[in-house]
C-alpha cells in the first residue's frame, strides 16, 4: 500500500484514506464559449500521460476531506512530494535531486 | 430530532477479556464550518476552537474537535443543543458560518479494555498509536468513514453513520471474541 503525506494533516497515512482525482494544474478556460471545439476537447480530455514525474490531484477523503496536489513517479509509484492546492508547481529538478 | 433510526439501543454490545464494545447514549452533534476570524464564534461557544487537525478542546460539557482546516465537530449533551444553536445564530450576521446539527446521523461506539487499540487495527488502516490520548481523527474503519476519539490509553469512542452501525458492530463483536480466543 502507498503511504501518502497529507499537506493539511501533516501526517503520512495509508492510501486507503485517499482518493485519486486526476491530473493537477488543469485550468478551466475563463470563457468556455470563446473556445474552439479543439481547445475545449483539449481541456476536457487530453492529458499528458507522462512516464516519470506526474503532477496529480489527490483527496484526503476519509480524513480532512481536502484536495491537494502530489508529484508521483509513474514508474516506481514513489511520491516525490505533496503540496497544498493552489500552491505553485514545485521545481522538478529539486525533487529528483532530493530523491537520490 | 434524535429519532432512533439505528436499530441498536445503548447497551453493551460485545464483551470479552480483550475489550468491551458498547453503544453510548445519544448526544447532540454539530458540524461547524468557518473561515477567517474565529474570535466571535469562539466567544459565542465559550471555547477556543482547536487549530491543528485532530486536536480537541473542551469547555464544560461542550467538546470540539478539529477535522479539517475549516471544519470542526462539536459534541454536547442533548440538553445543551438549543443553547449551542442560538449562541452561534447570534453571531451569524457578523461572522457567516455553517453550523449543522447532525445528532441523528451518527451513533457512538465506546471501545475499552486492555486490547482496545488492537481491536481497532482490525478495520483501521492507520497506525492507532499516532492518535495521542486526548486527540482524535476522522479515518476509515472497514470501509466506513468514522470519527475515532481517544479519551484514554485504552478507551476510544467511534462515531459512525447509522447505516454503517450494524456492519461495524458485527466486526467489533467478532474482533472481541477473536482477540479473547487468541489469549487462551
Amino acid at each position: 500500500m502507498l503511504l501518502i503525506r497529507c499537506p493539511y494533516c501533516e501526517e503520512t497515512l495509508p492510501e486507503a484514506e485517499f482518493t485519486y482525482a486526476g491530473e493537477a494544474h488543469i485550468i478551466r478556460p475563463e470563457r468556455p464559449s470563446d473556445q474552439t471545439d479543439e481547445q475545449w476537447e483539449e481541456y476536457l480530455f487530453i492529458r499528458t500521460n507522462v512516464k516519470g514525474a506526474h503532477y496529480e490531484r489527490w483527496r484526503h477523503m476519509h480524513g480532512c476531506g481536502r484536495f491537494f496536489n502530489a508529484v508521483r513517479d509513474t514508474v516506481s509509484d514513489r511520491f516525490l512530494t505533496t503540496y497544498k492546492a493552489g500552491a505553485p508547481r514545485p521545481d522538478l529538478s529539486t525533487l529528483t535531486e532530493s530523491q537520490k | 430530532m434524535n429519532a432512533p433510526i439505528c436499530s441498536l439501543t445503548p447497551s453493551i454490545l460485545a464483551e470479552s477479556t480483550a475489550a468491551r464494545v458498547s453503544l453510548a447514549a445519544p448526544c447532540a452533534r454539530f458540524s461547524l464550518r468557518a473561515r477567517g476570524d474565529l474570535g466571535p464564534l469562539e466567544g459565542a461557544l465559550g471555547l477556543t476552537l482547536p487549530g491543528r487537525i485532530g486536536t480537541r478542546a473542551d469547555a464544560g460539557m461542550l467538546q470540539a474537535m478539529c477535522l479539517g482546516p475549516d471544519e470542526w465537530v462539536l459534541h454536547a449533551p442533548e440538553s445543551a443543543a438549543s443553547g449551542v444553536l442560538s449562541a452561534c445564530e447570534a453571531v451569524y450576521a457578523t461572522h457567516p458560518h455553517s453550523l449543522v446539527e447532525i445528532s441523528g446521523r451518527e451513533v457512538t461506539f465506546v471501545i475499552e479494555g486492555p486490547r482496545a487499540a488492537e481491536l481497532l487495527t482490525l478495520g483501521c488502516p492507520r497506525d492507532i498509536e499516532t492518535i495521542a490520548v486526548g486527540e482524535g481523527r476522522r479515518t476509515l474503519f472497514d470501509g466506513a468513514t468514522v470519527l475515532l476519539l481517544r479519551d484514554e490509553e485504552t478507551l476510544f469512542r467511534m462515531d459512525c453513520w447509522n447505516s454503517f452501525a450494524p456492519h461495524l458492530r458485527h466486526l467489533l463483536e467478532t474482533g472481541c471474541r477473536e482477540l479473547a480466543a487468541e489469549a487462551l
